[in-house]
């Protein structure tokens, strides 16, 4: 097999200049999804028969919740691929991850802890699945901390992607906590893809916010990775015709 | 108008959760932006790009 685009795709240069052309391909439909999403969920879903209007914290809750996982878990199979095969562009994405999914770890806990007040009659309990997501926030905060304290940028690459990787045994457990303990947290209503416990006019808006979040995880990546590239690639002879312009 | 702000009695919880949202989603794109800008900055200045004009 020919990998020489896989190679030119990983090189610094290039990937600097396709992250700037990908990115408004990632922002302006996130943008477009999340707008329609915010007025489906706000405006024409439904009150919830039992939740009444409270239930639309859903559409901001569910969305950081999921990327608060998939943030991680692009972090951590871009770390792996770093430590594994040495490429730097990989490291670079793992560090650009992190605080955006931590940021997004905050806003489902936040969000959670807001409706858990008028649903569940308090801010925050210690079950299972807040306990385990509030776990990967401090995930998150160890690899950037870790990371932030090494000076030796390569150093630095590989023991934060150590921890990353090690950290991804809590994706399972945030996910499954519902089902494996007796949580107050209810359980998933995506996963059963067959028949979803949602109407389809609160359903819709849900999904669109789901993949708007998602896309525009992907449009900020890329504007951190330019970032990053910058940073490490302090003294090539290519940054000097690429931003010079 | 008054209704929707109210939220069926739970506007003290459902738009402080949408303020948020609102906060962290502006915040990630300045963010990113500002450290780009940044970086690029220091770039410029390293490879000495733009000095004597």
């Amino acid at each position: 097999m020919n990998w020489t685009w896989f190679h030119k795709l990983a090189s610094p240069p290039h990937a600097y200049r396709i992250a700037a052309r990908l990115a408004p391909w990632f922002g302006w439909p996130a943008f477009l999804l999340i707008a329609a999403g915010l007025y489906g969920g706000l405006v024409l879903a439904p009150a919830d028969y039992q939740q009444g209007d409270a239930f639309r914290i859903v559409y901001v809750h569910a969305p950081s919740a999921w990327l608060s996982m998939f943030v991680y878990g692009t972090m951590a199979v871009a770390a792996a691929i770093g430590l594994i095969w040495r490429i730097k562009l990989a490291h670079a994405v793992a560090a650009s991850s992190a605080p955006i999914g931590a940021s997004f770890t905050f806003l489902a806990l936040a969000t959670g802890a807001i409706w858990g007040k008028p649903m569940w009659g308090t801010w925050w309990v210690w079950d299972a699945r807040l306990t385990s997501e509030l776990l990967l926030l401090f995930l998150y905060a160890g690899v950037m901390s870790l990371r932030a304290s090494i000076d030796d940028r390569d150093r630095a690459d590989r023991a934060s992607a150590l921890l990353a990787i090690v950290g991804v045994v809590n994706l399972p457990i945030i996910h499954y906590s519902v089902y494996w303990w007796n949580t107050l947290h209810q359980e998933s209503t995506l996963t059963k893809i067959a028949k979803p416990s949602m109407a389809g006019d609160m359903l819709w808006p849900l999904l669109t916010m789901l993949l708007g979040f998602t896309l525009y995880f992907g449009a900020v990546l890329l504007i951190r990775l330019r970032a990053e590239i910058l940073r490490r690639e302090r003294d090539a002879s290519w940054l000097r015709a690429e931003i010079g312009r | 108008m008054i209704d929707f702000f109210n939220m069926g009695g739970y506007g003290a919880f459902v738009w402080p959760c949408f303020t948020l949202a609102a906060i962290v989603l502006v915040w990630n794109v300045s963010a990113a932006r500002r450290l780009h800008a940044a970086a690029r900055e220091r770039a410029l200045r390293r490879t000495g790009v733009g000095e004597g004009g």
